[in-house]
């Protein structure tokens, strides 16, 4: 193993240990998903959902809870040392973009794990369209991590965290909404998924997610200097 | 005998404001320097310099051979750094952490193991060191954090007010640990001149104004 991928390791498992033992993201972001699916259900007065309503409550609230999570990606690292813990190491620096990375993966596919089934019962006639579903939510979150994880290391500096992290972020992500709002559209309409424009949607998502750990890659290194 | 530091001139500054202006010296390999002065006078600054976490304005600064900033890549690992702020995270155990660090610095397995282990015997902290950082009192994660500084071996150690927070009997042995031998160089930042000075080689006074003086000769 190399060492950048030993400091991979300690960071992710550093990182999971402590959410374990803390509880900080996870269980706010989903208490946030399920709170704001009960508040469609009831703001919109309607037991079923399909195609674009049903994607755009899904995704919505994906990302707003995701933000949650990518606010506090860094805190840990910003409040204890962990930023020159890692700088002062003689590991390749992009092990610690990756690692968070990987880190808010994890926190966002088992966030999915608790909502999605939610938000099925909640608006869903039938299951028939997860399957397909978590699919399309692997791509995105992986996308959704690579962005998120560069802008909550470059905001986790400022006192306007909170602020600056949707700011930047929600604009950046629009391209990645687009295209996992399109694929899941047809996935979610009434009467059975359709698999309308879906590999064209993914391969979108695909790019998308290349692009962003490209960069992230790229300018990590610089964003950690003094 | 090689040089461990070598400094011409630095200067770094903080937007308009200059907070060391001309500051040099050397240090061979081995030796210990003690930096005083006053509260603003960049003695936290320039320990930051030394350890790769800031970069001079200013000036050639050279540690363990490497240039400063442009070979940093070269002496990480090789420098144990002690600041104000522990390095540790609150979450986990004190065992935890000296592990993770263990881990970023390459020491895997038994040796590392027994490292940590000869490390909590060593600065008492093996009956606590399985509750989280986050229980323990401020001189116990200042005896984490100096384990934690020499945990990797370092040829240079720079220590930032190194017995803030600790009693007589973790003062004494956190210089067990982290006190001048074993042929590393030393630098140490501190408000506490008289404690130091009976074992240091040099003695370095920073001003406010960002100038330095430095007392040469073998004190100790």
């Amino acid at each position: 193993m190399t060492p950048s991928t030993v400091a991979f390791r300690a960071i992710l498992a550093k990182d999971l240990r402590a959410e374990l033992r803390t509880l900080q993201s996870l269980p706010a972001m989903a208490l946030f998903a399920v709170t704001t699916f009960v508040i469609f259900r009831f703001g919109l007065d309607r037991t079923s959902l399909s195609g674009s309503l049903a994607s755009g409550v899904l995704w919505a609230t994906l990302l707003f809870a995701a933000i949650l999570g990518i606010n506090r990606l860094f805190v840990s690292e910003r409040e204890e040392g962990g930023f020159d813990a890692i700088r002062l190491a003689p590991i390749d620096r992009t092990a610690l973009f990756a690692a968070k990375a990987a880190a808010l993966l994890v926190y966002l596919l088992v966030l999915e794990a608790i909502v999605v089934p939610v938000f099925a019962i909640f608006f869903l006639d039938s299951a028939a369209a997860l399957p397909p579903l978590a699919v399309l939510l692997l791509l995105a979150d992986l996308g959704l991590a690579a962005t998120g994880t560069l802008i909550s290391s470059m905001a986790v500096h400022s006192r306007a965290r909170d602020l600056l992290v949707p700011l930047v972020l929600l604009p950046l992500v629009v391209p990645l909404m687009i295209a996992a709002t399109g694929a899941s559209e047809p996935l979610l309409e009434m009467g059975g998924p359709s698999y309308e424009r879906f590999g064209t949607w993914l391969a979108v998502l695909g790019l998308y997610d290349l692009v962003f750990l490209l960069v992230g890659y790229a300018v990590f290194d610089f964003l950690l200097e003094d | 005998m090689s040089t461990a530091i070598e400094l011409r001139d630095l200067r770094r500054d903080y937007g308009e404001r200059t907070v060391l202006d001309g500051v040099g010296f050397e240090l061979a390999a081995g030796a210990s320097l003690v930096v005083v002065g006053p509260n603003g006078a960049g003695k936290t600054t320039l320990l930051r310099i030394l350890a790769t976490l800031l970069r001079p304005s200013g000036g050639e600064v050279r540690v363990l051979g490497a240039r400063l900033p442009e070979e940093a890549w070269k002496v990480r690992g090789r420098i144990g750094f002690l600041g104000h702020a522990p390095l540790l995270y609150r979450g986990l155990s004190g065992r935890e952490n000296l592990r993770f660090h263990a881990r970023l610095h390459g020491m895997r397995g038994e040796a590392a193991e027994d490292r940590i282990e000869s490390l909590l015997i060593a600065i008492g902290m093996e009956r606590r060191a399985d509750e989280r950082v986050a229980e323990l009192s401020a001189g116990m994660r200042q005896r984490l954090a100096t384990c934690r500084a020499v945990l990797h071996e370092p040829e240079l150690l720079l220590l930032d007010e190194p017995d803030s927070n600790l009693d007589e009997a973790g003062r004494e042995l956190a210089r067990e640990l982290a006190g001048p031998g074993e042929g590393r160089a030393r630098v140490v930042v501190t408000h506490d001149p008289e404690r130091f000075l009976a074992e240091a080689d040099r003695v370095l006074r920073l001003e406010v104004d960002g100038s330095a003086a430095l007392t040469e000769g073998a004190l100790r």
